[in-house]
């Protein structure tokens, strides 16, 4: 037996004995999610339960080293441990922006004291990070983000504004994008900070969207005191830091999309319009739902040759651009497709038969994934740029 | 699966781009088609074949003890790919790929001893006389095989068969049993195409490549031409129809990959207000669109072939996702890639209209993309 296969039979057993029953049905709304933290509430004591098992196994983050909170595992044992996991339908034990965004940047860019100080409590679930990265003025075009950060010899002060702060007013700490120089191109002068959002002078406001939700806020910082070792990378050289980070947030972003209903959309119109002589009774739309789902299909299949063809964890680069580009536009034609075959049914916003009006908040949050992280414009741009290296991109 | 080349494919690959680029390049082409009365009779350049049989790729999928290199289906979409950047014209398709495997998969040993090392060697030329309407459908072969004998007797009327003017011998599908639109009854018989009753003719197509129309009139053959079993045709051509599906596509991913490749060349060079055009947001944005396409396709393409080479029981919901993807996905690169030359795309001397003519006849082979989204559908249940 290969090693690896000796590691599916520990995992498998580890699993069964770990994973608590409530914790492999599929997630169905936002409460369902575990975001950890230092004022996290529990949905349900089985949810603390597998977070706990996770922590204690370095689960949370498979790939990190152990003295960090992770397993240290290898590429294909972390292929083994998903496999696993998604057998038995298990969740994810904890949803991390720190996870996802700022753990790789620190392994990459961070001083082992920052690693050290900073990751584990990130593992355990212990610590919820925002990221400060748009302005008002600073969207597509980021890099003229103006959040003015002043040396003031032992530390830094932070005055500016953030928005489309992901979560801002739930998280504990944040990395955030602050200008140290505006003297040259726009480029230079930026660093790259984390503070604490308890600190004073800091203030987040939720922002109500049209999906009816708050996911995003608005964030103020006035006078807000930053300490220099928490000042990650090269001072004005933030914007590597920033552009390495973003990599994978397109990749998670391009890749996340289709993970939002396990169900084929095929299924839920042929429950909602039915079938006549085995066809959806819509015809136009079924042909429509078709070319979705073989786009959907090759595209998945995409995702995984890029990420095999990529050099164990190298960055996919402006492919990520693509990806990101093709998941987040093929994620808002698929919950049109899903709203044509919900009909009147997908229309409702306010009640329990909806699940409180899942369908059509979902269907208006899936106009945001072609905005954030980068426009599908900006991803044009990148893959004219740097791939096609077309003049003037 | 699949999806990335190993370091045998990639040698492969390399070796077939520059085989074709050399051997068979649009150049070719142009040559081959000639002008009315003074065109290629064969539409392929009979020295070729043999130099593709010398390389290994018109036995591509047979196996060595029939004289072939039994590479599988991914190193002939690789070929098939590098055909479609260069626009080659030879009977890959139709006698490597169709008859291969349909000899392969249906023939006794005694029709695979006698047709495969030739097929490998390059010494004889198939086609496959399937499709008899306006649009690609298997099960409505109306042409009839009757018991007549110790034989058959074969009537009916074939159209776009592929190399069907030069082939040496034919596969047909004939209905021994059933109705019109039925799956099950169809036979398939190995005909020679000099036999009494049969009527060729050659039909030019728009991409200059070859086909022909064959007319079978109260044709006799004998018992042992029957390929496969009796009334259970589909048996085999479902595998050979996935098989040239799948080349198809592979082919289409060529020729759409370099339908785009020469498209952003052109928008680098070409200045209009001053301005090279390929500054213009208007063509960049599209130009990313398209390659973001064009690896979407790719995948496709790869996990069909990876597909057949793994005897995956999906084989044919792959096959028709690829051809489905890769009939939208070439179009769009072909149109698009006219509209960006601009007029000069609109001449014959520019080669862009050569592609999309092509691009044109592969998106009808075997099916196009909305007969294989019909498909893909009716095999998800709706």
């Amino acid at each position: 037996m290969s090693d690896l296969d000796t590691f599916r039979t520990e995992t498998r057993a580890w699993l069964e004995e770990n994973c608590p029953a409530e914790m492999r049905v599929p997630v169905t709304s936002d409460k369902d999610l575990c975001w950890g933290g230092r004022n996290w509430k529990f949905s349900s004591p089985a949810q603390k339960q597998w977070l706990e098992n996770c922590v204690a196994k370095g689960y949370t983050v498979p790939t990190w080293p152990k003295e960090l909170g992770g397993a240290g595992l290898t590429r294909k044992e972390e292929g083994v441990l998903k496999k696993e996991m998604a057998r038995i339908g298990a969740r994810s034990p904890l949803s991390s922006f720190g996870i996802w965004m700022l753990g790789p940047a620190l392994l990459k860019f961070g001083t082992e004291e920052q690693k050290l100080e900073f990751l584990p409590p990130v593992a355990r679930g212990e610590i919820r990070w925002c990221q400060g990265y748009s302005e008002p003025s600073a969207g597509s075009d980021l890099a003229s983000l103006a959040t003015k950060c002043e040396d003031r010899g032992d530390h830094f002060i932070v005055n500016g504004q953030k928005v489309w702060t992901s979560y801002a007013d739930q998280a504990d700490w944040i990395f955030c994008l602050v200008r140290t120089d505006n003297t040259g191109k726009k480029h230079h002068g930026i660093s790259f900070v984390l503070f604490d959002m308890e600190t004073p002078g800091v203030e987040a406001k939720p922002i109500k969207l049209i999906s009816g939700r708050s996911p995003f806020c608005e964030t103020f910082f006035e006078d807000v005191r930053v300490e220099k070792k928490n000042l990650v990378g090269t001072r004005d050289k933030g914007w590597d830091v920033a552009k390495y980070l973003l990599t994978h947030e397109r990749e998670m972003i391009g890749g996340q999309s289709l993970q939002g209903l396990a169900r084929p959309t095929h299924e839920l119109a042929a429950a909602s319009l039915g079938l006549e002589d085995g066809k959806l009774a819509d015809p136009m739309l079924r042909g429509d739902i078709a070319e979705m789902e073989i786009d959907e299909w090759a595209f998945n299949l995409t995702v995984g040759r890029k990420l095999a063809e990529a050099k164990a964890g190298a960055s996919l680069g402006a492919d990520s651009s693509m990806l990101k580009y093709y998941g987040t536009e093929l994620n808002k034609r698929k919950f049109e497709l899903m709203m044509d075959a919900a009909g009147h049914e997908g229309l409702e916003w306010e009640s329990e038969r909806s699940n409180e009006g899942k369908l059509s908040r979902s269907w208006l949050r899936t106009k945001g994934n072609s905005i954030e992280g980068g426009t599908s414009e900006v991803q044009l741009n990148i893959i004219s740029k740097h791939i096609l290296q077309l003049p003037g991109a | 699966m699949g999806l990335v080349l190993n370091e045998d494919e990639v040698m492969l690959r390399d070796t077939a781009e520059g085989f074709f680029k050399e051997k068979a390049p649009v150049k070719q082409l142009r040559e081959l088609r000639g002008s009315p009365g003074n065109r290629d009779e064969t539409g392929f350049d009979r020295g070729l074949w043999s130099e593709m049989a010398d390389m290994g790729f018109a036995g591509i999928v047979i196996d060595e003890d029939h004289g072939g290199v039994d590479m599988g289906f991914m190193a002939a979409g690789l070929v098939a790919e590098q055909m479609g950047r260069n626009l080659s014209a030879s009977p890959f398709l139709s006698t490597a790929i169709l008859a291969a495997t349909a000899i392969r998969e249906g023939g006794t040993a005694e029709q695979k001893s006698e047709w495969l090392p030739k097929i490998a060697g390059g010494k004889a030329i198939f086609a496959l006389a399937l499709d008899e309407g306006v649009k690609h459908n298997p099960a409505g072969t109306s042409t009839t095989a009757v018991k007549s004998g110790n034989g058959f007797k074969l009537n009916g009327h074939k159209a776009m068969v592929v190399d069907g003017h030069v082939a040496d011998a034919l596969i047909v599908a004939a209905r021994t049993s059933g109705e019109d639109g039925d799956e099950a009854g169809i036979s398939l018989f190995i005909v020679d195409p000099k036999t009494k009753g049969i009527e060729t003719e050659r039909t030019i197509m728009v991409d200059q490549h070859n086909a022909a129309r064959i007319d079978l009139n109260d044709v006799e053959v004998s018992g042992d031409a029957l390929l496969g079993s009796l009334d259970d045709g589909m048996e085999v051509l479902g595998k050979v129809l996935n098989a040239g599906r799948a080349a198809v596509a592979a082919e289409l991913l060529g020729a759409g990959a370099q339908a785009f490749q020469d498209t952003v060349g052109y928008i680098k060079e070409r200045k209009q207000f001053g301005k090279i055009i390929g500054e213009y947001q208007a063509l960049q944005h599209r130009a990313s669109h398209m390659y973001t396409e064009l690896e979407i396709a790719r995948s496709a393409v790869y996990a069909a072939l990876s597909a057949l080479d793994g005897n995956d029981p999906k084989s044919d919901l792959y096959c028709a996702m690829a051809k489905a993807k890769l009939g939208s996905v070439a179009k769009l690169v072909s149109q698009e890639g006219v509209q960006m030359f601009g007029g000069v795309g609109m001449t014959d001397e520019y080669d862009i209209g050569l592609y999309m003519k092509r691009i044109r006849v592969l998106q009808e082979l075997f099916g196009d993309a909305h007969y294989h989204m019909n498909g893909f559908a009716k095999a998800n249940s709706f």
